[in-house]
């Protein structure tokens, strides 16, 4: 701490901060944030960070919950709406939980992130085809048939499940069941 | 046990279950003094008001069920207002936990919104480990309370307790105190730019026991300082640059002060709805400074300019020699105090004197001034003589002004007094309660008695749940709605039937002599003050309004 002053003392009058440049950075990003959390495998975890959304009236749009390749740490990922909720305060509120370990605001461009979907789709013969025409174009697979309904099972970007989602709806939408998204980062280089 | 006795517990605050027993088995060999109140919520707040008066962690203990759920509010008050506590209670036997068995309430379920952390053992081997855990939790960081929920059949298991020997280290709680350098270096030269700086500050400097080091900064260019209602003493009211509280009654020169700032500093303060009034109107002119442990309350109400997160005690010091190596030109902040100066003069708090003999509650609170030389322990209860205290009583000393801040618990002052009295046994320690608050909590004079805690109430009677009243004369058209307190109880007699002294004071030229006498008394005494029944307190900003707009 001395020598900083030192060193100020050294070179001079300091260079003030000037009060009517001093600026706050905006609360509100606007997109979609993916949080992956590392939390400690402990009973009631997820209750506190649920309990934690409700009470502040953060808004969670996604959320999945599984197991690490540490046996003793689960991973939360939760999508939110950072047009509505200062993601900042969001993170800082999680962390103030003893159990929550370690959280990653992941950066759009350097994230992968996958979601799955079920779907259920009431297909009479006249239009099986057409369905299974989207499923291929989806990348999607069937994975039950009925005589009277299809499912089928979709993974990609929630953008791609809701695309999906918009071709089957006019063919009869019986059903429709979403994992939320994971997200992992891209590997460098 | 042994793990509290390693924690340095001497005292326990409590009342015994069927779920708890165990624990209450162990006690009759410990060497520690158990406290038996006569509520767990009692319990909960002689545990925080032994903490706020030492800052030692507080300790209750509940048994499972309504005992627990007892303890709720006193834990919510806890959050609230940061105070190191331990809250421990049985819970049903493990095999029953999930049958709405026999007092079985899910008490870590309904704390989750308000502990800092919260354990519920399912192992005996865990108890010790959870123990020591929650006396890290709770005093660190940002202080608060955490709960240890103990199944009956796992607090009566035998265990080896080996003393632990290396310091809890949890992989998700590393609260950083320092302070970032570079943030203090840029805080420091707004500071030496500001010309019309306020340091506002709050109980995280109480709680950092950094009294000494908020003298010092403000006296590096005698900044002016204001508070709120849990930082005062952390500043001395009788120092020239006390500006008084501020917030919602504070006084015109701290609420006008903090309108015209240009530089605000909040310290331990989080930039609450009783000291913003309306968010959007409040310090328009100024850029903030933000220093506070907890990272979570920056920018959460106010956006900050500069947050430095980090320990007062710590972050104040760099401070200050980082502002006083700037050597900046005292004389550019004369304006500002002949400014403040004009606001103090013209605006001082005031109030008609009573006549014939009545006792106006502000006159109440300078007599008590008086009686204790000003510095005894003072709790309170919730409401209006909470806030004629803050406004009047002139602390000096931080730990001597004991109240519900942010949670507002009406029934706290004389528990909290129990657990100050214990805390510091040398110390004279009042309740000054309301009439409406002392009844909710009364059962504690038992207590006082039972245990000999010579505490000192001095209830402030007006006979109404006075704030609420005044709220309702001056927003609600005078239509008065189950606010009056009727005859009963007679005081005195209720303070005798408890065993404990019972005075009572009608004469305001009696008042502060019947004070010195109730202090001299041995053991308990409830001194009954008969007061103007409807003083206004002010002055006062009306709830959601700005603070030049403050009336009265």
């Amino acid at each position: 701490m001395c020598s900083v002053v030192g060193v100020m003392m050294e070179a001079g009058t300091p260079e003030l901060v000037k009060l009517e440049e001093l600026r706050v950075p905006g609360q509100l990003s606007g997109r979609k944030h993916i949080l992956s959390i590392l939390v400690e495998n402990k009973p009631g975890v997820l209750a506190r960070i649920a309990g934690l959304f409700a009470r502040r009236g953060f808004n969670i749009d996604t959320l999945a919950v599984g197991p690490t390749d540490d046996p003793d740490i689960s991973r939360v990922t939760l999508t939110l709406d950072g047009a509505v909720h200062p993601i900042g305060q969001v993170t800082k509120q999680l962390h103030k939980l003893i159990n929550v370990l370690k959280i990653r605001d992941m950066e759009p461009e350097e994230t992968v992130a996958r979601e799955m979907a079920m779907f259920k789709v009431s297909s009479a013969v006249e239009n099986r085809a057409e369905i299974i025409q989207f499923a291929e174009i989806f990348r999607a697979k069937i994975i039950d048939v009925s005589r009277r309904t299809m499912t089928i099972e979709v993974t990609g970007s929630a953008e791609k499940i809701e695309a999906f989602e918009r071709m089957i709806r006019p063919h009869g939408l019986i059903e429709m069941v979403r994992t939320g998204e994971i997200a992992i980062v891209r590997g460098s280089a | 046990m042994e793990s509290l006795k390693a924690e340095g517990v001497e005292h326990i605050f409590g009342i015994p279950g069927g779920a708890n027993l165990p624990t209450y088995d162990a006690l009759v060999d410990a060497q520690l003094r158990h406290i038996q109140v006569r509520h767990e919520q009692g319990g909960g707040h002689a545990a925080e008001g032994y903490a706020k008066a030492s800052g030692r962690v507080g300790v209750a203990f509940a048994t499972s069920g309504p005992g627990a759920t007892n303890l709720v509010t006193a834990i919510a008050d806890a959050m609230m207002d940061s105070v190191p506590t331990v809250f421990v209670t049985g819970q049903v036997r493990t095999e029953l936990i999930g049958t709405d068995g026999f007092q079985e309430a899910d008490i870590l379920g309904a704390t989750l919104p308000f502990v800092k952390h919260s354990f519920q053992a399912t192992d005996p081997r865990q108890i010790p480990e959870y123990v020591h855990e929650a006396f890290h939790i709770a005093p660190t960081g940002r202080p608060g309370p955490v709960l240890i929920d103990i199944p009956q059949d796992l607090s009566r298991a035998e265990i080896e307790y080996a003393p632990r020997t290396e310091p809890v280290d949890l992989a998700g709680y590393k609260p950083s105190t320092g302070g970032n350098v570079k943030q203090i270096r840029i805080a420091a030269k707004a500071l030496a730019n500001a010309r019309r700086p306020v340091l506002y500050t709050g109980g995280g400097v109480v709680n950092a026991n950094a009294s000494e080091e908020l003298r010092e900064l403000a006296g590096a260019d005698r900044f002016p300082v204001t508070s709120t209602v849990m930082g005062l003493g952390a500043f001395p009211a009788s120092h020239q640059q006390w500006l008084g509280m501020l917030g919602m009654h504070g006084t015109r020169a701290a609420n006008y002060a903090m309108d015209e700032a240009d530089l605000i500093v909040a310290i331990g303060a989080r930039f609450d709805d009783r000291i913003t009034g309306k968010l959007s109107e409040f310090a328009p002119a100024a850029k903030f400074i933000h220093i506070d442990i907890d990272p979570a309350e920056i920018s959460k109400n106010i956006p900050v300019h500069i947050p430095i997160v980090g320990d007062a005690k710590q972050v104040l010091p760099k401070l200050t020699r980082e502002y006083r190596a700037l050597q900046t030109d005292p004389s550019r902040l004369d304006a500002w105090r002949k400014q403040i100066h004009a606001w103090q003069e013209e605006y001082p708090l005031h109030y008609e004197p009573g006549e014939d003999g009545e006792i106006k509650p502000q006159f109440m609170i300078e007599a008590m001034h008086r009686a204790t030389e000003g510095d005894a322990i003072v709790t309170s209860d919730v409401g209006q003589h909470q806030m004629w205290a803050a406004q009047y009583y002139g602390f000096d000393r931080p730990r001597r002004w004991i109240n519900s801040g942010g949670l507002g618990t009406m029934g706290f002052g004389l528990p909290a007094a129990m657990g100050a009295k214990i805390a510091c046994p040398g110390e004279a320690v009042v309740c000054l309660a309301g009439d409406g608050s002392l009844i909710m909590n009364c059962q504690e004079l038992a207590t006082c008695v039972n245990e000999e805690i010579p505490v000192k109430v001095f209830l402030m009677n007006n006979g109404y749940m006075g704030m609420v009243r005044q709220w309702q004369e001056l927003f609600w058209d005078r239509r008065y709605s189950a606010v009056e307190m009727g005859p009963s109880p007679d005081w005195v007699k209720l303070a005798e039937a408890f065993g404990a002294t019972g005075m009572r004071c009608e004469d305001a030229a009696d008042l502060e002599e019947m004070m010195a006498k109730a202090l001299e008394t041995d053991g308990p005494v409830l001194l009954d003050v008969r007061v103007s029944p409807e003083e206004n307190c002010f002055p006062m900003i009306p709830a959601g309004a700005a603070a030049r707009d403050m009336v009265g």
